[in-house]
C-alpha cells in the first residue's frame, strides 16, 4: 500500500514539474529536461507499482531487478550483441545500402525501369517481408550470413524507393545549369543530383534502421547459434527467465535509439541546408 | 494506366528469375538423387525435376499457386489445412489491433496538439518506442499476458496495436496542426468554441494525413498479427504456417502462407485507399 501511494506521490510530483517546465518559454533546456523527467517518472512508477501490487517476477520484474540484472550478465549481453548487431545486422545494414543505391541509380538512368519497378517497390515495402526470415534461414544457414540476408531484403525496398524519389528532387532549371557548365552525367550527379537526394536518402536510411535491428532479432527465432540477442530472448522466455529478456530488451533499445540517433546526427551534418534542419 | 506495361514487363521478369533461381538452386539436389539412381539427366529433365520436387529449396511460381489453389478452394474452410481459415485468424488480430492503434493514435495525437506538456514530454518518447523492436519482444508479452490468463486474440492484437499506433500519431499530429494562422484567426472571428475550431477545422483538415498514415498503420498491424502467432506455438494464423513450415522443411507451405499474407496485405492496403478516395472526394479534398 506505502508503495502504492509513494508512485502516485511521484506521478504526482513528476507532472507538476513538467507542468511548471512546460510553462517556460522553450530552451533546449526545458525540451531536454521534460521528456526526461517523464521517462524517470515512468520508471519510479513501474518499480512502486511491482512492489505494491507484488506482482510475480515471471510477470514483470521490476526495474531494479532488471538492472541488477544487466550488471550481473554483461558477459552474456555482450557476446549476444556482437553476433547479432555486429555481425548480423551491420553487414546486412551495409550490404543492403549499397545494393539498394546501386539499384536506384540504375533506376535513375532508364526511365522505363523506373515507371515500372516504382509501383513494384512501394508494393513491395508494404509486404510483411519478415516472413521470408525461415526462407533464408534455410538457405544460408544458422549463422550471421542468413541474418544479414534477412536485414538486407527488409531495408532494401525502403531505401531503393527513398533514393529514387530523391534523385528526382532536382529542378530541370538547377539541370539545365548543369549543362550549360557542361558538366557530363557522373558529374551532375555527384555536385548536384545525390546532395539534392540526401534529405530522402536519409529519410529512407533512418526506416532502415529500426527495420534492420528487427530483422536480425527475429531471424534468429528460426534458428541460430547459441548466441544472439533473438535466440536468448526465445530460451530465456522459455525458461520464464524474464528479467534477463528485459536485460536483451534494454540492450537492443539503447543500440536502436543509438543507430537512429547517429543517423539522425549524421543527416544534421550533411544536410544543414535543408529548411527542416535550420529551425 | 500508362504504367501498366513497364509494371508487367517487371513482374514478368521477376518470374523468369525465379524459375531460373528454381533451377539453380534444386539442380545439387536433383544431380544428387540422379547420381544415386545411377542415371545422367538431360538438361530437360533437369528442369522438370527442379520443377517438380517435393521439398525444393526454392518451389517454382507454379507449384505454389497450385497449393494456394488446394488449400483456398479444394479445402474447407473449417479445416485446419485451408489457408483462408489460416488467413482469417491472422486477418481477426490485425483488424483489432489495428482499430486499437488508431484509436490511441488519435487520441494521443489530439492530447499532444492541445496539451503542451504532453507535446513535450510524450512526444519524445513515442518517437523512442519506435526504436525498440517490439517484434523481437513478442514472444515475452505473448507468454506474459497467456499467464495472467489473456489468450487468443489480444495479446497478438496488441502487438499490432503498438506496431500500427506511432504512424497515425506522428501523421495526426502533422494533420492537426495543419490550418494555418488564417484559418484559425477566421475560426476566432466567428467566436468558434475549442470544440467547434476542432470538429469544424481541425479534424476535417487531417483526414488527408490520416488515411496515409492508416495505410502504413494496416501494413505494420499485419506484420505485428504474423510475428505475433509465431511463438504461441505454431496453432493457427499465417505466422504459424510459417512456422510449421520451416519446422518441417515444408517450403512449398512457407511460400504460399508468404504470397497469402502478401495478398493480404496488399487488399488491406487497397481497401483503405479506396476509402481515402471516396471520403477526399465526398469532402471536397481530391486532388
Amino acid at each position: 500500500m506505502i508503495w502504492l501511494l509513494a508512485g502516485a506521490i511521484f506521478w504526482a510530483l513528476g507532472w507538476w514539474i513538467n507542468v511548471r517546465l512546460a510553462a517556460q518559454p522553450k530552451s533546449r533546456m526545458t525540451s531536454l529536461l521534460v521528456p526526461i523527467i517523464f521517462g524517470i517518472t515512468l520508471l519510479i512508477i513501474w518499480e512502486c507499482v511491482v512492489r505494491g501490487l507484488q506482482i510475480q517476477q515471471v510477470l514483470l520484474p521490476a526495474p531494479s531487478v532488471i538492472a541488477a540484472r544487466f550488471a550481473a550478465s554483461t558477459s552474456i549481453l555482450w557476446q549476444d550483441w556482437v553476433q547479432t548487431v555486429v555481425k548480423g545486422m551491420m553487414s546486412g545494414y551495409i550490404i543492403g545500402c549499397l545494393a539498394a543505391f546501386a539499384m536506384a541509380l540504375a533506376v535513375d538512368r532508364f526511365k522505363f525501369l523506373q515507371r515500372g519497378l516504382l509501383p513494384v517497390g512501394n508494393f513491395a515495402a508494404a509486404l510483411p517481408i519478415i516472413g521470408m526470415a525461415p526462407i533464408l534461414v534455410m538457405w544460408f544457414g544458422f549463422d550471421w550470413q542468413s541474418k544479414a540476408a534477412v536485414v538486407v531484403v527488409m531495408i532494401f525496398f525502403p531505401i531503393l524507393v527513398n533514393t529514387v524519389q530523391g534523385l528526382q528532387a532536382s529542378d530541370a532549371i538547377q539541370r539545365d545549369l548543369m549543362r550549360t557548365y557542361a558538366a557530363g552525367y557522373w558529374k551532375t550527379l555527384f555536385k548536384l543530383r545525390l546532395p539534392m537526394a540526401l534529405p530522402f536518402i536519409f529519410n529512407g536510411l533512418k526506416i532502415a534502421t529500426t527495420l534492420a535491428l528487427i530483422g536480425a532479432i527475429v531471424a534468429e527465432f528460426f534458428g541460430s547459434p547459441i548466441r544472439g540477442m533473438g535466440f536468448r530472448i526465445s530460451t530465456s522466455v522459455g525458461q520464464l527467465a524474464l528479467d534477463l529478456v528485459w536485460a536483451e530488451i534494454v540492450v537492443a533499445a539503447i543500440t536502436g535509439s543509438a543507430f537512429y540517433g547517429g543517423m539522425s546526427l549524421l543527416e544534421r551534418k550533411w544536410t544543414f541546408w535543408h529548411p527542416s534542419q535550420r529551425s | 494506366m500508362k504504367n501498366l506495361l513497364p509494371i508487367l514487363t517487371v513482374v514478368a521478369a521477376i518470374i523468369v528469375l525465379w524459375y531460373g533461381a528454381a533451377v539453380w538452386l534444386n539442380a545439387p539436389w536433383a544431380y544428387d538423387k540422379a547420381q544415386r539412381a545411377d542415371v545422367t539427366l538431360s538438361t530437360s529433365e533437369l528442369i522438370a525435376d527442379t520443377w517438380s520436387q517435393k521439398k525444393p529449396k526454392l518451389p517454382a511460381p507454379h507449384q505454389v499457386t497450385q497449393e494456394i489453389w488446394k488449400t483456398t478452394v479444394e479445402k474447407k474452410i473449417t479445416s485446419k489445412r485451408s489457408l483462408i481459415y489460416h488467413s482469417w485468424i491472422t486477418l481477426s488480430a490485425t483488424l483489432l489491433g489495428f482499430a486499437l492503434g488508431t484509436v490511441l493514435g488519435i487520441a494521443l495525437a489530439v492530447g499532444i496538439v492541445y496539451n503542451r506538456t504532453m507535446d513535450m514530454s510524450v512526444m519524445p518518447w513515442v518517437i523512442t518506442s519506435q526504436t525498440i523492436p517490439i517484434l523481437a519482444v513478442a514472444p515475452m508479452i505473448i507468454v506474459v499476458l497467456n499467464a495472467v490468463g489473456i489468450q487468443g486474440l489480444l495479446p497478438k492484437a496488441i502487438i499490432s496495436m503498438y506496431l500500427s499506433f506511432f504512424p497515425v500519431v506522428v501523421g495526426m499530429v502533422k494533420g492537426l496542426r495543419s490550418p494555418d494562422h488564417m484559418q484559425l484567426d477566421q475560426m476566432r472571428t466567428w467566436h468558434a468554441s475549442g470544440a467547434q475550431t476542432f470538429w469544424r477545422l481541425r479534424l476535417p483538415s487531417s483526414m488527408p494525413y490520416l488515411f496515409t498514415s492508416l495505410k502504413i498503420a494496416m501494413a505494420a498491424a499485419i506484420v505485428g498479427a504474423i510475428v505475433g502467432e509465431l511463438p504461441t506455438g505454431a496453432v493457427a494464423g499465417l505466422g504459424a504456417r510459417l512456422l510449421a513450415g520451416s519446422y518441417y522443411g515444408q517450403t512449398i507451405q512457407i511460400w504460399s502462407a508468404l504470397l497469402v499474407a502478401a495478398a493480404l496485405a496488399a487488399t488491406l492496403v487497397a481497401i483503405i485507399g479506396l476509402m481515402q478516395r471516396i471520403v477526399l472526394k465526398r469532402m471536397g479534398m481530391a486532388q
